[in-house]
């Protein structure tokens, strides 16, 4: 299967031009500021001699092609610029930020998945049914709902109403000491050295954040699984595995639901491109301690360098998920590669 | 002169198309029964609301919903229900206009590439990648970041990161055209590239785009309320429904609900409205679904 | 063996129930094979679905018994049904590629029915899978056992679905349309391979075909289906040779075969006298030294190698062979779709090959050449009417005001037989032999000198398919146009043609006067096409 092997080195080589394409763009988003840049990121009470300073360090004197291989160097540096509000490095800051919001995101998808896939075999096997109907409310309904406000009415009904939430403030209440970073997940990192309780009450501070998400996240799977699903059982090599006497069962999952699965893995692509937009969101709402929220509190206090880095950061994460992405349909799906021989 | 004796049967029945798919499918009619109160919010919203949706009056803040004020008032004591119909006209614009223009641009690259590849093909390709290489949403936050904070740009970026999804819809739909019999035969016919593809080939790719607009027209809405969320585009006092809901997001762990929970509603209730639109939307451009 | 009794099959749809199977009543006995022919739409392939208990969705037997060996194949639960398909009664399907899992092995699909009917252990199941494909006379069949369907031509696709399908050495086979899909040459291997295991295993069969001429050739008994019921059984010989019912004689004088003229294809009341032929005049097309060259991925692809041949005022050739042979590239670069890469085509004294493709549509010579479309459905434009359709040629190339337009066009509806009230229908709201006739309408809108008809039947059924032959006799008859027909079947363009062109992999293998070169091809390719068609009944006497 060398043909196999040609085709993912070449999906690997194809993320080159993207990651070049992105690192254009924010460059032009750097320096697409109306105005004086180096004003913007000086900050509001930056004076003369400090803007002078920053308009140098920044290279905004010098051509466009210099002042892009400054900002390539830089970036190869690790360098995205400090952050004002901090007073960090921008990418110290993102470092220290970005567990909180992988795990908001792993687990919303997670129970996304958990619920999505599974509802819409569901649906395409009894099409008309009432989970067919279920399906589809919560598919349409799923992606009416803006996530902040999702996130509003749960806080109002589990905090306020119910109490059964915490207080929705951050990853842990004030009571607990954050466990060890070892992952940064602090489900994993409390797991890892034992404390149960700890673990328990970041889970507790998950749910709600989470399940915002997931109720985002589930509806373009499960429509996707839905659809993915019909198709498939309706294909000719279903007929053949009926008529040869195969167990519904093995029809079932050997036969449809492993085709399927091919357009639900393509769509988490998109999937992913929603969440990590609605994870900004959801975090604000929450007071969640993830690079979202650090981008949304930079904007506040127009801190630029911080925005565009977590533009850049999410930018190149993304652009690593949707390489993963691929990696994994070409183990699913004997057929790459074989174009490319 | 004898066009003008064939048109009105023609366009006739195009009504009566239209009727008939309403009659036939009791959802799109509530749809475009929603849309109607839509439309009536944006156009009228300001005639009709009771309050001025800016004026302040401390002494009745945050009361809940009464008589007097159907959805409460916020923390400034402004009426929430006139705030929430006048956000409409806003909402809407951005979001028509945003769906507009990434309609025209992407359909003229998308088609363009469709119909001729080559080189055009590759570079739109990479051009689309690059765009959604980013989480649109955040690629939005920093557009709107960098160009700076006005309606204007807000929708520019939604523009921006809707395109994509035009451009790709309409090449490929032009692209499994290009050699369709049909298109052979409108050549053969006399027309040029640029007829049979104006012509002939797009007006095909209609209907999945028309599904694309009525859903983005929803999505649009929740980009540009939830930028104004985060504090970009739209700024207080401007009612806008994404800034409301920030703004009642703080009262929300003290028990006042009615201050976010309106907008939020009118919000959901636009995007479902755009969502439940599309396929009764496609049903009425696709002349096979007549009978 | 298998006992059909008053069977109906109902389908629910939006638009209310559909009868697809009415009252349907068949036999087959031990070691015989039974022929379903009828056209498409008749509920021959409902039928066998039926008895197999694998309707789709909508579909269910509201009446009726199918009895197999003492089983109640109706009232069996769905387990015991299980256990009866693929282990007494198999099936075999059309288009092969797509009746395979694209992503299981092949190997591993064959085991899947091994191992679920017990007839192979997770030890043994690879041995006997590789077994079943070597059973169906697949070279290599332990490297084939590793390849995915995308890896294997058609025919090894229909190898390896009836490999499935022998696995558990069934008592029935059923095969639905088997051969479709397929290249000719292949689906004479494919029908020869059938037929001998079906022989040698000592099975039953039952064909299930839209060709008199393949029911014909391997069939003991035929029944003829229309309109969901059962309209003639008996044996082959009798069914083709004296046919009883009248649906058949129509069906048995609509299929092309040796001998047959182009009015014998109608039935006998709608024959009328051939439409005099005027004398040949000099060359309207000379093609010379034709090329194309596509690049590739693989390096370039060379499509058509210099093909020459020529066309007379008034007469028609045709050009002859299978898919890929470089026909329809050819027939795209003479009705200027395409550039050639190098070589002439010379029309009325004029070399049109100078004139590129994308301008061509300006050019004065584009009213007259004009191409008849292969699929009458994808050349019609979905949103336009009949009326838009067979106007634009009007409109864009032709003087003609819009009320003179509006008279032509009913004047070209009247020609090619197509009822007025139908010119506002769209596409979609017409029978396959409409669609035709709206396509040919507008292909003659412009009066052509020259028309190409790129397989303007093989979408249709054999009945639709001699009528629109006819109208084209009539129709040069009346225009006195020269076609160059375009077609993969022999006896089709013999049907029309006073030449014919075989072209082969790019080239032309052999060129010269219809009977001619079917009485006594020059080249053994010309040959094996001519073998490789299923013998049509020519029993039929010509009443």
């Amino acid at each position: 299967m060398s043909g196999r092997l040609r085709a993912i080195s070449l999906r690997i080589l194809q993320a080159v031009p993207v990651v070049i394409g992105v690192v254009v763009i924010s460059f032009v988003l750097t320096r697409a500021l109306p105005g004086d840049p180096a004003v913007y990121f000086a900050g509001p009470a930056a004076d003369e001699a400090s803007i002078a300073q920053i308009r140098k360090e920044l290279g905004l004197d010098r051509s466009w092609p210099e002042q892009f291989a400054i900002y390539v160097g830089a970036l190869l540096s690790g360098d995205l610029g400090k952050s004002l509000s901090t007073g960090q490095p921008v990418l110290s800051d993102l470092a220290t930020r970005l567990p909180a919001s992988l795990e908001l995101t792993l687990v919303s998808l997670l129970l996304a998945c958990a619920i999505a896939i599974p509802l819409g075999v569901l649906a395409a096997t009894r099409p008309g049914s009432w989970i067919d109907h279920l399906c589809r409310i919560l598919v349409t309904a799923g992606v009416s709902l803006p996530t902040f406000f999702t996130g509003v009415v749960l806080i109002y009904v589990f905090y306020y109403l119910l109490g059964f939430a915490p207080s929705p403030l951050g990853r842990l209440d004030f009571i607990y000491i954050a466990p060890p970073a070892t992952t940064g997940f602090y489900l994993i990192d409390a797991a890892i050295v034992g404390d149960w309780s700890t673990w328990a009450a970041a889970l507790r501070q998950l749910v709600l954040p989470a399940t915002t998400l997931a109720l985002f996240t589930l509806a373009p799977i499960a429509r996707m699984t839905r659809a993915a699903m019909l198709s498939a059982l309706s294909a000719d090599f279903i007929r053949t595995a009926r008529a040869a006497g195969l167990r519904g069962r093995t029809v079932l999952f050997a036969y449809a639901f492993r085709n399927a699965l091919l357009p639900v893995v393509t769509t988490l692509g998109m999937v992913f491109s929603f969440m990590l937009g609605a994870n900004v969101l959801v975090e604000k709402v929450f007071a969640w301690p993830g690079v979202g929220s650090y981008a949304v509190e930079a904007l506040v206090v127009s801190d630029y360098a911080a925005v565009q880095g977590f533009v850049l950061a999410m930018a190149l994460l993304f652009v690593a998920l949707n390489l993963l992405i691929d990696l994994i349909y070409s183990l699913i799906d004997p057929r790459i590669g074989f174009s490319a021989q | 002169m004898t066009e003008a004796m064939h048109e009105p049967p023609r366009s006739r029945s195009t009504l009566d198309h239209a009727l008939y798919v309403l009659r036939d499918n009791p959802v799109t009619l509530i749809a475009f029964a929603m849309f109607a109160l839509l439309l009536f919010m944006a156009l009228f919203g300001p005639l009709v609301a009771p309050y001025d949706p800016l004026a302040s009056n401390t002494d009745v803040a945050l009361k809940p919903p009464s008589a007097a004020h159907w959805f409460g008032t916020d923390n400034l004591g402004r009426d929430v229900f006139s705030r929430v119909l006048v956000a409409a006209r806003l909402d809407l614009m951005i979001s028509i206009a945003a769906v507009a223009l990434s309609f025209i641009v992407g359909s003229v690259l998308g088609a363009a590439a469709g119909y001729w590849g080559g080189w055009i093909d590759t570079v739109l390709g990479r051009l689309l990648d690059t765009i959604m290489a980013f989480p649109l949403f955040v690629l939005a936050m920093g557009i709107v970041a960098a160009l700076g904070n006005s309606v204007e740009n807000i929708i520019y970026a939604t523009a921006i990161i809707n395109t994509p999804f035009y451009a790709r819809l309409v090449r490929a739909e032009v692209n499994i055209r290009r050699n369709a019999g049909f298109a052979q035969a409108a050549k053969l016919a006399g027309n040029s590239d640029l007829r049979v593809l104006a012509f002939h080939i797009f007006p095909n790719a209609l209907p999945p785009m028309m599904v694309q607009v009525s859903l983005n027209l929803g999505w649009s809405i929740l980009n540009a309320a939830g930028l104004s969320f985060i504090g970009l585009g739209v700024r207080p006092p401007t009612a806008e429904w994404g800034v409301m809901v920030a703004e009642g997001a703080n009262f929300i762990v003290s028990g006042e609900w009615w201050v976010a929970l309106f907008p939020g509603l009118a919000l959901m209730f636009a995007v479902f409205t755009f969502n439940l639109l599309g396929d009764g939307l496609r049903d009425i451009v696709d002349p096979r679904q007549r009978t | 063996m298998l006992k059909l009794t008053d069977l109906s099959v109902r389908f629910r749809t939006r638009r209310g129930p559909v009868d697809a199977v009415r009252s349907v009543s068949l036999e087959l006995g031990r070691g015989e094979t039974l022929g379903v022919v009828g056209e498409s739409g008749s509920g021959k392939s409902v039928t066998s679905y039926a008895l197999m208990r694998i309707l789709d969705r909508g579909g269910e037997i509201v009446a009726g018994d199918a009895v197999y060996g003492g089983v109640d194949l109706r009232r069996a639960s769905e387990r015991a049904m299980a256990d009866i398909r693929g282990r007494e009664i198999s099936m075999i399907f059309q288009n092969p590629r797509a009746a395979l899992n694209p992503i299981r092995t092949v190997g591993r699909q064959i085991e899947d029915v091994l191992r679920r009917h017990s007839r192979a252990t997770a030890q043994t199941a690879r041995r006997k899978a590789i077994k079943a494909m070597e059973a169906v006379r697949i070279q290599d069949a332990a490297a084939r056992y590793h390849a995915y369907p995308f890896e294997l031509s058609g025919g090894m696709c229909q190898r390896i679905v009836i490999a499935i399908a022998l696995a558990c050495d069934p008592k029935l086979l059923i095969a639905d349309e088997p051969t479709t899909g397929l290249d000719i040459t292949t689906q004479k291997a494919v029908m020869d391979l059938i037929a001998e295991l079906i022989r040698e295993r000592d099975m039953s069969a039952i064909l299930i075909t839209h060709d008199l001429g393949l029911a014909a050739q391997y069939c003991d008994r035929i029944a003829v289906m229309k309109d969901g019921e059962v309209v003639e059984t008996g044996a082959s010989a009798d069914v083709f040779g004296a046919p009883a019912h009248a649906y058949t004689r129509k069906l048995v004088s609509a299929t092309p075969r040796d001998g047959a003229q182009l009015r014998g294809l109608l039935p006998a009341e709608a024959r009328k006298p051939p439409p005099a032929r005027a004398a040949l005049g000099a060359p309207i097309l000379e093609v010379q030294e034709l090329t194309k060259t596509f690049p590739g991925k693989a390096g370039p692809v060379h499509a058509v190698k210099g093909v020459s041949f020529d066309v007379r005022d008034g007469e028609t050739v045709g050009l002859v062979g299978e898919s890929g042979c470089g026909k329809s590239t050819t027939s795209a670069m003479i009705v200027r779709l395409l550039d050639p890469t190098s070589g002439r085509i010379v029309f009325k004294g004029e070399d049109l090959a100078r004139r590129p493709a994308a301008r061509f549509a300006r050019d004065p010579l584009r009213a007259q050449i004009q191409m008849v479309f292969q699929d009458a459905t994808d050349s019609l434009n979905p949103r336009h009417t009949s009326r838009q359709s067979i106007e634009e040629p009007l409109r864009r190339l032709s003087p003609l005001g819009a009320r003179a337009r509006s008279a032509r066009i009913e004047e070209l509806a009247d020609l090619v037989g197509l009822p007025q009230p139908l010119l506002d229908r769209f596409p979609h709201q017409l029978s396959g032999g409409q669609k035709a006739r709206v396509g040919i309408a507008r292909a003659i809108a412009l009066e052509p000198r020259f028309l190409i008809l790129d397989e303007p039947t093989a979408a249709l059924d054999v009945s639709i398919q001699a009528i629109v032959l006819n109208l084209l006799a009539d129709l040069r008859a009346k225009l006195g146009m020269s076609y160059l027909f375009v077609s993969h079947d022999l006896h089709v363009v013999r049907l029309l043609c006073d030449r014919v062109v075989v072209m082969r992999a790019g080239e032309i293998v052999e060129q010269g006067a219809v009977e001619e070169v079917m009485r006594a091809p020059s080249d053994p390719y010309t040959q094996s096409l001519l073998d490789a068609a299923p013998r049509p009944p020519v029993a039929l006497a010509a009443e």
